[in-house]
């Protein structure tokens, strides 16, 4: 199991999102979803983008049939920004609804969620299911979901117009909060940065409330 | 790195959103160290500031073939030195920048977060401003808003004159589409190129783009392009789909950036300033747990404030981490002295050590330089004192008083002691000891384990001053501790005055380590008052008894010889109180009959004032109240 990130850190010692006096952000982001909704090609699309010389190894726990057993983990260092060591870790839950217990600890100390929908009129009701199943983790971690930055994603919106519902139908059915939406093909990669940008942002926009010295 | 000959004035379309950039780095051109220097110009990219760049080197050199013009990308001047740090051969490296004549430095935002760049680039930058070489820089963001760029470069940067180029309006992009047209021998119907500069490209790269691929559309006959097609043929079309398919191998690096202007607007540049502040002074080994609080805060502190008392409380600390290896090298390693936060008990601890609340023994106030009457008998060592008031340590030092008892050494010490404290305004700490209290207080310390302390009560003054010094002949300890506070005073410029009754070499039992330094400053001696300065005293002493200072009692007075000021002070209360008790005034008559003889008889009287007259008239059993009278008295003188 060398390499695969701990998945048992208690909350307590979760390392601050931006260090001042360790000059590192470090960025937990998890890809929440149904089923086969396309997290895990999310990922991939990103570490596909990656320079060589940035790329970190990506973990993926996958079945024989490439559905996610436990969970991906990509580490993205992006180099100095602004004067600070920064890396995003993202994560990728597994979307069958009997994994709750795994996606409840990759869920434990996240930044920032990315809630990808898979745009299929039939996926409707899994969307919902999973969107719920998210608000129940977050609240079983004692957080408060209006507080947690998320961003959904409307994934698969390349497939033909009649298999899939458009962006109003979905925003109705799924962003009740109305927290930004990207409507993406993470297949080619359509909208999978722009979704990753969203987050980043919500993410850094909360910066000076969680700065810290790095006392640990 | 050669000059792009593509980039020219001639073929750099001028408009209002870098009208003054073109004049600025024309008038650089022209004349270069001279007009804006450095010349920072800044904008978002693909809007021809390197074009702009290269082209005040090309002008410059058509101007001045002579001169020598350096271009570089930031990346390619990083190469370089990490090449030359890596080889060994950063001298020559710094050399081939300073034998430059115009610096053209490209993508300079790109030094953000490179520290060690920075302090090159720092160098370099001083070098060739004192060389009065020119410099120009872009960017695409103006100096202050590169972020964690050295302040010293920022101030540089922004030294000259700073000029962004900003997107050119419709006119100036018609303008480029018909240059560049030209330059490529293309020609389009007319209005194709209108509808191109409305379209929405945000940079002149990408309206050339769309040029070249008009005119590949156009060379290879794909299609007839027209003001209808134009904008189909460069894939404006309207959307279908809800999303359209990136260019790959440019997002990664586009996410990058946008990230990185998130990141720019949400860090805190005052807890930035905070922390590199921690890192500096935690290098030298201070604790920062003061710093570290104030990032725990959510609002913005006044950092320079907060800063400036840190570093005030380091200044501090230093100095009394000083004044602690003075008396005891070990106890300045003590940890108290790098916590900002613990300067108080650096206080009390030196404190403690200087004797805590106990400063060192001062000198008499009634003793004051005023009251003391110069004459040719001490008017050496008076001058010796006020020499030492005015430079202490340096001309007279150590000052060596000697003179019998009552001539006024004593007087003269306390009063020098006196003036030192006034002169220096409270300041300095002047020890005004006599030997005697020297030699006991020694010996309670000794007993009581406080030696240390009470070296340091002396150590640590600012003037030294010890009286009856031959007192100490033939201690050992005392001459041991006194030899050593000597040393230590005397080697930090502080001056030593000591007093005697006799000079050094007269001292019997005194070390001779000593006496060799007694000796070494001035040795001078009071005699006893002389005529000119009986007078002067006399008559001082006289008026403050409330008596009229006669001319003729003065004279008779100070014609008399005296060993000491005692003395004449015995002279006068004696005088004035029996003139007192006869009632009559007090002249030169009646002191000539009182001292000398025949004196006067006093008036039998029961009612005399105990506060006029002598105890020794109080005395019912000593005086005489009832003389016999005259036929009593011849009775006596028949038998």
């Amino acid at each position: 199991m060398t390499g695969i990130p701990c998945l048992t850190l208690a909350p307590e010692r979760r390392v601050s999102l931006v260090n001042y006096a360790t000059r590192e952000i470090t960025c937990k982001i998890v890809y929440y979803g149904p089923g086969r909704s396309g997290k895990t090609t999310n990922l991939h699309y990103i570490y596909e983008q990656v320079p060589r010389d940035r790329k970190g190894k990506m973990v993926s726990l996958a079945t024989q049939t490439d559905r996610t057993l436990f969970f991906d983990f990509l580490p993205l260092d992006l180099g100095m920004i602004s004067g600070f060591t920064t890396r995003f870790q993202l994560y990728t839950v597994p979307g069958q609804v009997y994994y709750h217990t795994t996606r409840k600890l990759v869920l434990q100390g996240a930044d920032g969620v990315v809630f990808v929908a898979d745009s299929q009129g039939r996926q409707v009701a899994e969307n919902v299911e999973s969107m719920q199943d998210l608000h129940a983790n977050l609240a079983e971690h004692g957080i408060d979901a209006r507080t947690m930055p998320l961003v959904i994603q409307y994934n698969k919106q390349d497939l033909p117009a009649e298999m899939i519902l458009g962006v109003p139908a979905l925003e109705d059915a799924l962003n009740f909060r109305g927290v930004p939406s990207f409507a993406a093909d993470a297949l080619h990669g359509a909208g999978v940065f722009e979704t990753l940008r969203g987050i980043s942002e919500l993410v850094l926009r909360r910066l000076s409330a969680t700065a810290s010295v790095g006392s640990r | 790195m050669d000059l792009d000959p593509r980039y020219r004035f001639e073929n750099y379309i001028v408009g209002s959103a870098n009208r003054l950039a073109v004049s600025a780095a024309k008038a650089v051109a022209q004349s270069p160290g001279t007009a804006y220097n450095p010349l920072f110009i800044y904008s978002s990219s693909g809007l021809g500031k390197t074009h702009l760049m290269i082209a005040v080197g090309h002008l410059a050199i058509q101007l001045q073939p002579a001169l020598r013009v350096l271009y570089l990308t930031l990346d390619e001047f990083v190469e370089e030195l990490t090449a030359a740090v890596s080889a060994g051969t950063i001298e020559k490296y710094k050399q081939r920048f300073q034998d430059v004549d115009l610096m053209l430095l490209d993508d300079v935002q790109f030094l953000a977060g490179r520290r060690e760049t920075q302090s090159e680039m720092l160098r370099l930058f001083n070098a060739l401003q004192r060389a009065g070489k020119q410099i120009i820089l872009t960017s695409d963001r103006p100096p202050n808003e590169i972020s964690d760029l050295d302040e010293r470069l920022i101030t540089r940067f922004s030294g000259g004159l700073v000029v962004d180029v900003g997107l050119p309006d419709y006119e100036t992009r018609v303008a480029i589409l018909r240059s560049k047209c030209e330059e490529r021998g293309a020609a389009f119907e007319t209005g194709v190129l209108d509808e191109v500069a409305r379209m929405n490209y945000s940079n002149v790269r990408e309206l050339q783009g769309a040029l070249n691929r008009l005119i590949a559309c156009q060379t290879l006959g794909e299609a007839e392009v027209t003001v209808r097609n134009v904008r189909e043929l460069l894939g404006e079309k309207a959307d279908t789909t809800a999303v359209a398919v990136p260019a790959r191998g440019q997002e990664f690096a586009t996410f990058l950036s946008d990230l990185s202007d998130v990141v720019a607007q949400h860090i805190d540049t005052w807890r930035v300033r905070v922390v590199e502040a921690m890192t500096y002074w935690h290098q030298l080994g201070f604790g920062t747990t003061l710093l570290e609080r104030t990032l725990e805060q959510t609002d913005e502190p006044d950092v320079d404030a907060l800063l400036q008392q840190y570093e005030a409380a380091i200044a501090r600390l230093r100095v009394l981490q000083q004044e602690a290896a003075r008396f005891d090298p070990t106890l300045a390693e003590s940890d108290i002295f790098r916590d900002p936060e613990r300067v108080g008990e650096a206080e009390l601890l030196i404190a403690r050590q200087l004797g805590g609340a106990e400063p060192p023994p001062q000198p008499d106030p009634a003793y004051s330089r005023a009251a003391f009457e110069v004459g040719p008998s001490n008017q050496l060592a008076v001058h010796a004192v006020d020499t030492v008031v005015l430079e202490p340590g340096r001309k007279y030092n150590p000052l060596f008083l000697y003179g019998a008892k009552g001539v006024g050494v004593t007087h003269l010490v306390h009063a020098l002691a006196n003036e030192m404290i006034r002169v220096g305004d409270g300041a300095k700490t002047i020890a005004c000891v006599n030997a005697q209290q020297f030699i006991d207080e020694l010996i309670a310390a000794l007993q009581e384990g406080t030696i240390e302390r009470w070296r340091a009560r002396y150590r640590l003054v600012d003037a030294l001053l010890i009286d009856d010094v031959h007192l100490c002949a033939g201690t050992e300890r005392t001459q041991e501790e006194l030899f050593h506070v000597f040393n230590s005073l005397y080697s930090a410029g502080k001056q030593v005055v000591l007093a005697a009754d006799r000079a050094p070499k007269q001292i019997e039992r005194l070390e001779e380590r000593l006496r060799t330094r007694f000796e070494g400053g001035l040795v001078v001696e009071i005699q006893p008052p002389d005529h000119a300065l009986r007078e002067k005293i006399y008559a001082r002493f006289l008026a403050e008894m409330g008596q009229h200072a006669d001319r003729a009692l003065v004279d008779f007075l100070s014609a008399r010889a005296v060993a000491n000021v005692p003395e004449i002070a015995a002279t006068v209360d004696r005088l004035v109180k029996a003139a007192g008790v006869v009632g009559v005034p007090l002249n030169a008559a009646f002191a000539r009959k009182e001292l000398e003889g025949g004196g006067f008889a006093p008036v039998p009287s029961r009612a005399i004032d105990g506060r006029d007259a002598d105890a020794f008239f109080l005395d019912e059993e000593k005086v005489v109240w009832d003389w016999p009278d005259v036929a009593g008295r011849a009775i006596e003188d028949l038998r």
